[in-house]
């Protein structure tokens, strides 16, 4: 077993098989395209960012992190409107982030996970603010209520999207 | 070279992020309609759409044999209700035509060019954008359909939006409670002409009405055919609240009329037809008509009496029924337009010989007597 050393901590790092790599960032974007036209309430979550650190966090490697983030990112605009690159950048800032914070953290725990996943929910909502505002020229509303109140539902799906997460991941 | 490889991460990160940044400011430059699909969009919706499509296939399946062949509960009744609607609404029909035939009558006289829907095709809602910022969904009809980009979408209810980018074989539709969606639009009664926009939390208003005007909330929106991609004359929604905006305008949310959040089926205008108005020279269906239909057993008059009450019937330029109680009556043909449109149509001619001039005429009703007729701007005006 490949141990990392951070701190004086051992780690664990794991890995994903090459079908689950694929399969599992897909199966976020189309669920994330087909559910909410059938259950409105799902579009309060972004299931790609869930996986974006689920995947971060388990790997503990920010260079796979912020790859995985790019890749994912970059795929999820393809399907909006708007110039490619918005949720590229966002979720490329949140899978280096999660990932680097997973070297020093155990979040192998649900309630380091919940916490964890509030903390990169609103890093990401704030960048892709920055970015659409800034850059791209939109207009947008910042509410702080509203998005902590969706980080704590992504936070509640992403602790059993990471359980889920758990039952394919394999030790490295 | 330690340097490097102690913050390789960083410089990793640093170096995506800027590619990133790089490749956003280019696209948000370049921006234009002509600008052709991105590869990537491509593939993405290459991979998606057709997952989505077969789950809604399979789910539709579903849907569609349960209440065909095992859910009919109620159907003899509702069977019922429809034919008293039915009849009902030919009663309305009639009246509605006659004040069509007036009022293209006067669009005549005045050289009018109307636009009508003469074709739609139907298509299914298979997905969304994923994001609450993007507001669109994609349809099941594509290049392979015959659909463009710049086509208008609606429903039954209310228009929907426009198709904005085209794949093989779905295409991405905008909705109009999208922030970078734009609608010519009017007010049903005061037909002030604003432009109806979508804002960030996915509401629609109306912009571009001065504040000194008066505009009543439950008021009408019809599209105005400015814009160039929706007919004159389509329901948009409703004005919910009106309050003072910035620059002397005012503020005029608007309640789409067809439910954005719960889109299934949708009707994409494949074609678009303009002509010149013209009186309606066949003879006018006559609410005594319809009833005589649904009399049973009313015996036919002998020929010659026939004869002799046609004269008394008849108006001149119009076609007189052969038979009281008899089947074969001078019906206005169907539409060509869509059902589903709120777009003008003119029915078709049948056989009729008289002239416009000897339509009017022969008008049962005077033409000072008829209501105002709605502005109708030239289409050639209209930015296509």
């Amino acid at each position: 077993m490949a141990i990392t050393y951070t701190s004086g901590e051992q780690v664990e790092v794991y890995r994903f098989s090459i079908p689950a790599t694929v399969l599992i960032p897909l199966t976020a974007v189309f669920l994330q395209a087909f559910l909410p036209l059938r259950f409105r309430f799902f579009s309060i979550f972004d299931l790609p960012l869930l996986v974006v650190i689920g995947f971060a966090t388990a790997r503990r490697s920010p260079l796979a992190g912020l790859l995985t983030g790019s890749v994912i990112g970059i795929l999820q605009d393809a399907l909006t409107h708007h110039p490619i690159g918005l949720y590229g950048i966002s979720k490329t800032v949140v899978g280096f982030g999660a990932s680097s914070l997973g070297i020093k953290l155990d979040v192998e725990h649900a309630g380091a996970r919940f916490l964890l996943t509030i903390f990169f929910y609103v890093v990401h909502e704030v960048v892709y603010f920055l970015i659409a505002r800034g850059l791209v020229g939109l207009h947008m509303e910042w509410s702080w209520p509203h998005e902590f109140l969706s980080g704590v539902a992504n936070a509640v799906l992403g602790v059993f999207v990471f359980m889920l997460l758990d039952r394919v991941k394999q030790r490295t | 070279m330690d340097v490097l490889g102690r913050y390789r991460n960083l410089i990793v990160l640093v170096g995506v992020l800027f590619a990133q940044v790089l490749g956003l400011a280019v696209q948000v430059k370049r921006t234009t309609d002509n600008e052709p699909t991105r590869l990537i969009r491509i593939w993405a919706v290459g991979t998606v759409t057709p997952l989505e499509k077969a789950l809604v296939w399979a789910q539709t399946s579903t849907s569609n044999a349960w209440h065909n062949y095992f859910y009919l509960r109620g159907v003899r009744a509702e069977n019922r209700d429809l034919k008293q609607q039915i009849a009902r609404m030919s009663l309305e029909r009639v009246r509605m035509s006659q004040d069509a035939d007036q009022a293209r009558r006067l669009q005549a006289l005045l050289a009018f060019k109307e636009q009508f829907i003469s074709e739609t095709m139907a298509a299914q809602v298979i997905g969304s954008s994923g994001s609450e910022l993007s507001r669109s969904v994609y349809i099941d009809k594509g290049e392979s359909n015959g659909i463009k980009p710049d086509m208008a979408v609606i429903t039954a209810d209310g228009i929907v939006g426009k198709v904005l980018r085209v794949y093989g074989s779905s295409s991405l539709v905008l909705l109009i409670n999208d922030q970078t969606s734009g609608v010519g639009a009017l007010l049903d009664k005061t037909r002030l002409q604003g432009i109806l926009r979508g804002t960030p939390s996915g509401e629609v208003v109306l912009e571009k009405v001065m504040s000194d005007e008066a505009v009543p909330a439950g008021e009408m929106v019809l599209t105005s055919g400015g814009d160039g991609i929706f007919p004159k004359g389509l329901l948009v929604g409703r004005v919910t609240k009106v309050s003072l905006g910035s620059e002397l305008f005012l503020n005029i949310r608007v309640r789409p009329a067809a439910d954005l959040s719960k889109l299934e089926e949708v009707l994409v205008v494949t074609k678009i037809d303009e002509r010149q108005a013209e009186p309606d020279q066949t003879g006018a269906e006559r609410a005594v008509d319809i009833l005589a239909e649904r009399l049973p057993g009313v015996p036919s008059k002998p020929e010659d009496a026939v004869k002799a009450d046609v004269p008394e019937t008849a108006a001149p330029g119009t076609v007189a029924p052969t038979s009281p109680g008899s089947d074969v009556k001078p019906k206005a043909a169907p539409p060509e337009a869509s059902a589903a449109s709120g777009a003008p149509t003119a029915p078709k001619t049948a056989g009729a010989t008289a002239t416009g001039t000897d339509a009017m005429k022969a008008s049962p009703k005077s033409v000072k007597a008829a209501p105002e007729p709605k502005p109708q701007p030239a289409v050639e005006d209209s930015p296509h």
